[in-house]
């Protein structure tokens, strides 16, 4: 039985409100938002107020966000779709090395080393089939140089994909300065928002973005419903074949509470970022401050980057973060190792190890991600039981060294 | 062979009697019988399960078809998830893969091309379950771990020494396979299904409706599971660049004359028969491997049988190291009748060990176990 959950970034609850304003669409309003009759229209009518919500979260037209099943969907046809797109071919591509010996024919994609899985792999298919790839490193603290993104562009760069908060350390991105670069070199520009969105104010033409990801259980939607931004103009090729919903874009029957759940959820989220990032971010310097306090050789990763309010990613000096998490849990913290998609795995974060961490660093990081609803007194418990569940494993570690000294 | 882990600052088993018991389940009846034997003793328990080896690593070994209740199989890591489910306790799955890679699987296929009959699973039991798994579980809280082996523990209030004794169900004796273990591990162990027979463990599955209940049994080596062992040995070296090459070479004779030539000494176990290659008037079987001339020596049974051999890294269990020559019954192998022995140490951790009668096929590689009676004196590895 787990008291408190510091793992929001994982996923989030569904909000009451959020709930409530699903439950009439598996029910009294279940109709099929493309069918001519009445019922259908009201489920029409639900899915499209929904989407002025999404929109109205990221400052974007009504018209231009697809309802998708979610971030990884999201992120796979914004790359997938340029792509496709730019070098005329239907999807799932086929090896564009086949085609033609023109560089023009081979695009080229400008990305991150810190992305998440579902944009990493795309791109790591894409470059199978071709396309180059650049990946840009990050400094210490996470966060790219806008300026390595001037400098990598080619002429026959046809996509550059950086997420805006990282979901292991939360480290924001300069998405401004690269939008204006990708604006000026008119090169699509997609953005992986799945960890900001909810968390921090983005507005698509702020930071001339063309295609950005969002996830509704991020959010405090449901699990299964999220959004791509398509900015209006944009050529996209679809990623699933069928019917004509969402304009061709994404067909399939839309998944309607799911749509009603993240539309609510991003008109309950956009009036209160502020004050919610001004409450978690106090809980969590208050845990980081704490933690310091606390526990001896242990470090803050990314520390110094502009981060969302709710993310820590903190390094005990030899400790198996495995064995930290399954002591936690069974004290009644869940937290966890860097990404829940990546648990299990044995190589050690590639976030961690891209800002400098060792394999050894980075197998010792846990994150603590904080929500719109953890209260004080968790964080009081969580500063209670971490350094004694780091204590316990210390004293039993073949590799933690005692040493006074800080790291 | 050395256990190094530090095990000084937590109480151990005396100091706290209800504590935490974390139990190495593997999915399969056994470990989740112990879970529900350690549950309604009235223990908190929790579950841990292995994922030691990745099956997709040596496509080529996949065959045809999907078999069952392979090592790390998602089936059993679900299946050991189902149980912990059933009966709600707490289950976590860890990764071992790097441990059991280094410190049985490399160790197992270098064995093998040095031309000797390597057990992976005493290796795996000493070097990873009461190992860093054993130390991850105190880690996490828990003051013991309870294993689904068929063995038995016991302290001797006199000697204040932990002792290993076999199972009840001779059949299912697994002791063989842990002399290994040092007092520390042993104090901390716990074999729920030493008093048991196979028959009464399934009925204890039954009557506690576990999901793994009907389960049939895996005999063969985990990360082997189509049993062969040549297959595997080949496809491992490829993948981690050791060098079969220089690998044919000739079977001979006890006196040197060629019969034969083979491919590779790792095709070969002492004692084997099958699979030489070649027809001989009367049945020939392998007497000994020589890896640094590459050849295979081959004669007929009775020399195969022999009387004394030295065995090194001798652990003694049940007793302190003896300061003069002890006679036990001495078992070389898995399926191997104990036979009366003389163990004489030389020096720390080597022996020569003495049989009364001669034995047939002492092969290097295997384990040997000195029993009194139930108890396990100790072990070696035959050199």
């Amino acid at each position: 039985m787990n008291l408190v959950y510091l793992d929001y970034n994982a996923t989030t609850p569904v909000e009451p409100q959020v709930l409530d304003a699903m439950l009439p669409y598996f029910s009294a309003d279940f109709a099929n938002a493309s069918s001519i009759h009445t019922p259908g229209q009201r489920a029409r009518a639900a899915v499209e107020t929904a989407r002025e919500q999404v929109a109205a979260l990221i400052g974007a037209r009504p018209q231009e966000i697809v309802f998708t099943s979610g971030g990884t969907e999201s992120d796979n046809h914004a790359i997938f779709g340029v792509i496709a797109e730019s070098v005329g071919q239907a999807l799932p591509p086929v090896a564009f090395s086949s085609l033609a010996d023109s560089p023009l024919a081979k695009p080229h994609i400008i990305t991150t080393t810190i992305e998440h899985e579902a944009v990493l792999n795309a791109c790591q298919a894409l470059e199978k089939q071709g396309v180059s790839l650049t990946y840009l490193p990050v400094d210490r603290e996470g966060i790219v140089d806008s300026e390595s993104v001037r400098v990598a562009i080619r002429p026959e760069t046809a996509l550059i994909t950086i997420m805006h908060a990282n979901n292991e350390l939360g480290a924001v991105q300069p998405l401004e300065e690269i939008g204006r670069i990708a604006k000026e070199h008119k090169i699509y520009f997609h953005t992986d928002a799945v960890q900001s969105a909810g968390k921090i104010p983005i507005d698509v033409n702020d930071v001339n973005v063309d295609l950005l990801s969002l996830s509704g259980h991020k959010l405090y939607a449901p699990k299964g419903a999220g959004a791509l931004y398509v900015r209006s103009g944009t050529h996209l090729r679809q990623l699933l074949y069928g019917g004509h919903h969402q304009r061709g874009f994404r067909p399939g029957t839309e998944n309607v509470g799911g749509i009603v759940g993240l539309g609510k959820a991003a008109e309950i989220a956009r009036p209160s970022l502020a004050s919610d990032a001004k409450h978690v971010s106090a809980l969590r310097d208050k845990l980081e401050r704490g933690l310091l306090e606390r526990v001896p050789q242990i470090r803050v990763n990314g520390a110094l980057a502009p981060r969302t309010p709710n993310t820590t990613n903190v390094m005990f000096a030899g400790i198996e973060g495995e064995a930290l998490v399954i002591a936690l849990d069974l004290k009644g913290l869940a937290c966890s190792v860097g990404a829940a998609c990546s648990s299990g795995a044995v190589e050690p974060s590639h976030v961690l190890t891209a800002i400098g961490l060792s394999q050894e660093e980075a197998k010792s990081s846990l994150r603590f991600s904080l929500g719109r609803h953890t209260a004080e007194s968790e964080i009081d418990f969580a500063l209670r039981v971490i350094p004694e569940a780091v204590a316990q494993l210390r004293a039993l570690s073949p590799t933690y060294l005692r040493a006074p000294s800080n790291v | 062979m050395s256990v190094t882990a530090e095990f000084d600052t937590l109480p151990t088993r005396e100091e706290t009697q209800r504590g935490l018991v974390a139990i190495a389940m593997s999915g399969g009846v056994d470990s989740s019988t112990v879970a529900a034997v350690l549950q309604e003793q009235g223990h908190p328990i929790v579950g841990l399960t292995m994922q030691l080896w990745n099956q997709r690593r040596l496509p080529e070994l996949q065959g045809d078809g999907p078999k069952q209740h392979r090592c790390c199989s998602l089936d059993d890591v679900y299946d050991a998830k189902r149980v912990a489910q059933h009966l709600n306790f707490p289950h976590y799955v860890v990764n071992f893969e790097e441990q059991f890679e280094q410190r049985v699987v490399r160790p197992f296929v270098d064995q093998y091309l040095a031309g000797r009959t390597p057990i992976a699973c005493t290796n795996c039991n000493t070097n990873v379950k009461f190992e860093p798994l054993l130390r991850m579980a105190r880690q996490i809280g828990a003051e013991r771990l309870a294993t689904g082996h068929y063995a038995r523990i016991r302290k001797n209030e006199q000697t204040a020494r932990w002792e290993l004794l076999r199972a009840r169900d001779e059949s299912k004796d697994q002791s063989y396979f842990l002399w290994g273990l040092s007092q520390e591990q042993l104090s901390r162990s716990e074999f729920p299904l030493g008093e048991l027979n196979k028959e009464e463990v399934r009925a204890l599955a039954r009557r506690t409706n576990l999901p793994v209940a009907e389960k049939p049994e895996s005999m063969e080596l985990c990360f082997v599971p189509s049993g062969n062992y040549v297959q595997f040995i080949q496809a491992y070296s490829r993948d981690a660049g050791i060098s079969l090459s220089q690998n044919e070479g000739d079977i001979v004779t006890e006196d040197g004359a060629v019969v034969g030539h083979h491919n590779g000494v790792h095709n070969f176990t002492i004692g084997q028969r099958k699979g030489l290659g070649f027809a001989a008037g009367k049945p020939l079987y392998v007497l000994s491997i020589d890896p640094e001339n590459n050849r295979v020596v081959v004669g007929d049974d009775d020399s195969l049988r022999t009387t004394s051999f030295e065995v090194n890294c001798v652990n003694w269990v049940s007793i302190e190291p003896p300061s003069a020559s002890i006679r036990a019954t001495v078992k070389i192998r898995h399926k191997h009748e104990p036979a009366p022995a003389v163990v004489e140490a030389l020096g720390d951790s080597q022996a020569r060990i003495t049989f009364d009668a001669p034995q047939r096929a002492i092969t290097p590689g295997q384990g040997a176990v000195f029993y009194d009676g139930d108890r396990v004196l100790g072990g070696a590895w035959i050199r």
